[in-house]
């Protein structure tokens, strides 16, 4: 279950890549050793390290001035691939509770929502702008206020779309089971004339 | 106003009813539930006291973490019995927890065990018309019978188990025409592989797409399912076909699938759900089939692909830097320069099998170019049925003789080398080239280097051992 998205000012960590794959974000070897809550060591492990193990000083989360952060600047089509959820736990373990990115795989995109972490839409030229800011300033912190859908970097307000259902139940936390079982009499209703019209849809088995 | 479209009436039948801003609850008809997902899920649902509503409706199999090894059956239940491995800890999870639930699991060795998206089709559980579900990207595949299926996460996987349906905002839909007819040695795999290359990865993000067109309708029933599979390589997580009396046929008799009185009503409301001629897409795209050849992949994105017969492309030559970079670091992990030619490039593994290519017209095509001939010396080449029901069916046809014949592992259906979750691996800077569907940096083992393509290419690939164009190979010597 989710917990409530709170207003956020938090180091900004550019990763400026196209196509970051969920593989990537979290290596299916990991996934089946270990748990959910324990899965930041291994958050983006093919890129994080060198083949001796130490971090790989080259890969941004690894820069000193990056330590800590809890956002994370992607590019297009971040979160692209396997359909994990996990990918979503792993940078939540991380300490990620944002990512922006120009766009995002839609399955991860969902998985976001599911677990409280806020996915973040900009246009390229908002992103460049936020990329070169995130290299120049020190430390560059980033407030993201999802009340009012903007991100407020260091004076500039940066406003931002947001389904106004999904930033409802960001806010306060809010768990899709827990509505849906609300409209149980609803889905019993279809179901009921549902096997009225598509008899085969509902009898796996056939007749 | 236009028509409707196969992809929107699916949809508005299983409306239940719409939650506002855009988002509607869906009644879900079939849910596929994977060992990596099936313990846990079910543990989280039991946690908060909620039963499974529709176990009747929710279909279990173990594929993504099980072995393959020849014979595993019986090794795989002792590990699953002490739970020693995770991964055998996780089956020995799914099968009490699914008894536990009423759910059907086909088990390790009986027939139906596969990779989820082989069997759906397979035993007739997957349907036109019907909306399909599973903890897996690749379930677009099911799409290839007029079915609207997609991937969901795994709260989406512990909400449908609870509840028996989604709550889900109604993607754009794009309609992907490939016209023309197909050159001799160009495969479904080949006509999408070459469709992601010419438009990207994040072409169809956030659209269902519908492929139509004379190439797509030539298609028969596996190589729909093929074509469909690889639409969450273009972004999509739906992509569909409008059912036909191709699929009727594969359909007619399946374990699953309608019978009786219930056949001629459900075959003529399929009948019913192409897209009106009128229709209106959010978008088109065309590709010319004919203008295809065998593809291959030569970097760590499936758009990173060229004809066989085609040089490495020099990351240089394009002009976005980001784009510039990422060419840069795929042709690093991949060990291969700019201009070099892939044709004859070494390589140290084949790997036929997958939700892709592991059907049994995959395996047989093959196994036409493997007949007869020897796999090079320095290769190790697997053949990983996709499901029990392939295994056996290719046994019968004696497609394993001709592989085992050649020098090939014959082994249990699964994931496996797809993306090692079963410890399946392929070694830190090895070439593999395999007929699976993602090439990421890692997928196949950290340090793997992988080219996707076609199941001929594959065959052909471990006969030279080097990559090669099936269209060059001499004619075997049968022996
Ligand atoms: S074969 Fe590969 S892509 Fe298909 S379901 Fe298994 S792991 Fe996923």
């Amino acid at each position: 279950m989710a917990q409530p998205f709170r207003p956020l000012t938090a180091i900004l960590a550019p990763l400026p890549r196209a196509n970051v794959d969920t593989e990537v974000i979290i290596p299916i070897g990991r996934l089946i050793s270990h748990r959910r809550g324990t899965l930041g060591p291994f958050c983006f492990e093919p890129w994080r390290y060198l083949p001796d193990g130490s971090p790989d000083p080259q890969f941004a989360l690894n820069e000193p001035r990056y330590a800590g952060a809890r956002i994370l600047l992607g590019g297009a089509n971040f979160g692209c691939g396997s359909s994990r959820e996990a990918a979503v736990w792993a940078l939540w373990d991380l300490g990620i509770r944002c990512v922006i990115a120009e766009s995002f795989g839609d399955i991860f995109r969902a998985n976001c929502f599911q677990n409280g972490l806020l996915p973040v839409t900009l246009d390229a030229a908002t992103l460049a702008w936020l990329t070169t800011w995130a290299g120049a300033r020190r430390p560059p912190l980033l407030g993201v206020d999802l009340q009012h859908s903007r991100l407020l970097a260091a004076g500039r307000s940066i406003p931002f779309v947001i389904d106004p259902e999904r930033r409802t139940a960001l806010l306060e936390g809010l768990d899709d089971i827990g509505l849906t079982l609300k409209s149980l009499a609803d889905i019993r209703t279809f179901i009921r004339r549902d096997l009225a019209t598509r008899p085969w849809a509902q009898s796996a088995g056939g007749g | 106003m236009g028509g409707e479209t196969l992809f929107g009436r699916i949809w508005n039948l299983h409306r239940i009813k719409p939650l506002g801003g855009g988002v509607d609850l869906l009644f879900v008809d079939r849910h596929l539930v994977h060992d990596l997902e099936a313990g846990p899920r079910l543990a989280a649902l039991a946690a908060r006291g909620l039963p499974v509503l529709r176990p009747d409706l929710t279909f279990a199999t173990p594929d993504h973490a099980v072995v393959t090894t020849p014979g595993r059956a019986t090794a795989a239940t002792a590990a699953a019995a002490d739970g020693t491995t995770s991964a055998g800890s996780l089956l020995a999870d799914m099968r009490r927890r699914t008894a536990a639930a009423g759910i059907k699991l086909f088990d390790l060795g009986e027939p139906g065990q596969g990779i989820v998206h082989v069997i759906g089709p397979e035993l007739g559980l997957s349907l036109p018309g019907l909306l399909i579900v599973c903890g897996d990207s690749h379930t677009c595949t099911h799409g290839g019978l007029g079915a609207l299926a997609f991937g969901i996460g795994s709260s989406e996987v512990e909400h449908v188990l609870a509840t028996q349906s989604l709550r889900q905002s109604r993607p754009a839909t794009l309609r992907l025409r490939i016209d023309g007819r197909r050159a001799p040695g160009v495969g479904a795999k080949d006509l999408m592989l070459y469709a992601i290359g010419r438009f990207g990865t994040a072409a169809a993000r956030g659209h269902a797409i519908e492929y139509a067109g004379a190439a797509v309708v030539a298609l028969d029933v596996e190589a729909r399912l093929t074509l469909c599979n690889l639409s969450i390589e273009m972004g999509a997580k739906i992509g569909m076909i409008a059912p036909d009396s191709t699929v009727f046929e594969y359909i007619a008799g399946r374990h699953y699938a309608p019978k009786g009185a219930q056949w001629e009503p459900a075959v003529a409301a399929w009948s019913a759900l192409a897209s009106d001629a009128d229709a209106v897409f959010d978008r088109e795209l065309c590709v010319d089939a004919a203008a295809v050849a065998p593809q291959i992949t030569w970097g760590t994105s499936p758009q990173d692909v060229v004809g066989i017969d085609a040089v490495v492309p020099d990351p240089d030559a394009v002009g976005d830097p980001a784009l510039r970079r990422s060419r840069r670091a795929a042709l690093d992990y991949m060990g291969l320069s700019p201009g070099q030619r892939l044709e004859g490039t070494p390589i140290d593994w084949v790997f036929i099998g997958s939700c892709t290519n592991g059907r049994l017209s995959d395996l047989r095509e093959a196994a036409a170019v493997v007949r007869g001939r020897r796999v090079a010396a320095r290769v190790n080449a697997w053949v990983v049925p996709g499901s029990e029901n392939v295994r056996r069916a290719a046994r019968a046809e004696g497609l394993d003789k001709i592989f085992l014949e050649a020098g090939f592992q014959w082994r249990e259906p699964g994931c496996s080398l797809c993306l090692g979750a079963n410890g399946e691996l392929i070694p830190p800077g090895q070439r593999s080239v395999s007929t699976t569907n993602r090439n990421f940096v890692g997928r196949q083992g950290p340090g793997a280097r992988t080219h996707i393509a076609s199941p001929a290419t594959a065959a052909a690939a471990a006969i030279a051992g080097a990559i090669a164009d099936v269209r060059k190979l001499p004619p075997a010597q049968v022996r």
